[in-house]
């Protein structure tokens, strides 16, 4: 136990996800010894985020303004939609660098043990994004486990009815990954969806 | 359980009911392990594409597994699929809202960790396999299970006799109130204010989920199933002291 405003920063960065106890400490013992520059300059940005960063009106990605860099960029393609659970999974998807459509961030996955449900989730949003007619797929790129999958299973029957090809990223065996060691659930998909090999 | 001086190794099967993210990559399992009842473990890395768990650990999974005990919470090691539940499941919205709330109530039927629950657990398995089949509406897969396990759980409904004052039903005393704090129908004298009055076939419904009569149950009329659904989900939260999240979410085809 510490006194005073050191014990205020351990308690503070306890609450941070995966930071316990003793990690609370080491990091404000880190802290106290850092540059003052290099702390002033961490502390800045930590404001400026609370200030400035807020969710995008159309998509839900976090952004600096009011509409995202992705729905603002007039070269995105209006007409492919990329649907996915979280902020993090637009960034892992712009990693790939082929896809050059937009995205909705539905803020999670449905799950009814959780209390979350259709409702809980931006899918009304998505709904008045697809009824101009603009958009002429849509992709759910949920997380591959079973609320990603129910939730995708959700959507597909809700937009069926507007006629939008509906597609889901391929599930199978990961790259780098041996045979033995995938599950019968994996292999069993990476079975279904086996392609043929031209050469 | 195999005791190598320093570690408690052991080995159980069961049906993943849930899990909570840990950490960077991590996450805590709860199983109803046939064995050893209600358990929670981590599973290192199992949120890693290339982890060697896989699917293995999604809810609804019956899986094979070999722990250690840990000081707070035990550890997965080992993970073989038995039978994976979820598979039929995710693709089908009405029937995976249902198992949802099939697992939640066995979770909250088995509150003391590592308390043997064998008969919960087998009751779990048959219901997860009948929900997967699709033979039966799974309004009815449901109620069936929740009225069964709240029978092993020692709160099974009076439907054949009065459940204040034992009276059986006969031509003389008709049971038509069903009270869901006392336990089941009443008779007239001891029927307690707000019961409900459902109808003979409703609870005939009800007599025929506990025993299994699939034939009375698959042939039931539509609105004396969706009462018994109202009465068993109220029946069921009552006697929990608890709201089952899931049952708000469930979805009929």
């Amino acid at each position: 136990m510490y006194e005073g405003i050191v014990q205020d920063l351990i308690e503070e960065l306890g609450q941070l996800p995966g930071v316990g106890p003793k990690g609370a400490q080491r990091i404000a013992f880190h802290l106290l010894a850092a540059d003052p520059a290099d702390v002033k300059r961490l502390a800045a940005v930590l404001q400026e985020v609370t200030e400035k960063v807020k969710f995008c009106r159309t998509c839900g990605n976090v952004a600096e303004a009011d509409e995202c860099r992705i729905c603002a960029d007039a070269r995105r393609d209006p007409s492919v939609i990329c649907v996915v659970e979280e902020p993090k999974d637009v960034a892992a998807v712009e990693k790939i660098r082929e896809y050059r459509g937009r995205y909705h961030v539905l803020g999670g996955a449905i799950s009814p043990i959780d209390g979350i449900g259709p409702d809980e989730l931006r899918i009304r949003e998505l709904m008045a994004r697809l009824a101009d007619g603009t958009v002429t797929e849509l992709i759910l790129a949920t997380d591959p486990n079973l609320e990603g999958e129910a939730t995708a299973t959700y959507l597909a029957r809700l937009v069926k009815p507007l006629g939008i090809r509906v597609t889901r990223p391929a599930s199978g065996l990961p790259v780098g990954g041996e045979l033995e060691y995938a599950d019968e659930v994996t292999l069993g998909r990476a079975f279904e969806g086996r392609r043929q090999l031209d050469v | 359980m195999r005791d190598n001086g320093l570690v408690s190794i052991y080995r159980d099967d069961g049906i993943v009911l849930r899990s909570h993210k840990l950490g960077e990559a991590d996450r805590i399992v709860t199983l109803l392990a046939r064995k050893t009842g209600r358990v929670r473990a981590v599973a290192k890395g199992v949120r890693r594409t290339k982890s060697r768990f896989g699917a293995r650990l999604e809810p609804f999974t019956h899986v094979d597994l070999l722990l250690y005990t840990g000081r707070s919470l035990d550890v997965i090691t080992q993970a073989e699929t038995i039978r994976p539940y979820g598979e039929p499941l995710a693709g089908d919205y009405p029937r995976y809202t249902t198992g949802t709330a099939m697992l939640e109530t066995a979770e909250r039927l088995t509150p003391v960790e590592k308390e043997p629950s064998l008969r919960q657990f087998l009751l779990l398995v048959g219901g997860l396999r009948a929900l997967g089949e699709a033979e039966h509406d799974p309004r009815l897969v449901l109620d069936a299970y929740l009225l069964r396990s709240l029978a092993v759980a020692g709160y099974a409904p009076a439907l054949e006799e009065c459940a204040v004052c034992g009276t059986r039903a006969d031509e003389s005393t008709m049971l038509r109130a069903f009270g869901i704090a006392a336990g089941g129908l009443t008779c007239q004298a001891c029927r307690m204010p707000g019961a409900a009055t459902p109808a003979p076939a409703t609870i005939a419904l009800m007599t025929a989920l506990l025993r299994g009569d699939w034939r009375y149950a698959d042939a039931s009329e539509r609105r004396h199933q969706i009462e018994c659904s109202g009465l068993t989900a109220a029946y069921l939260q009552w006697h929990l002291e608890h709201s089952i999240r899931s049952l708000r979410h469930v979805e009929h085809a």
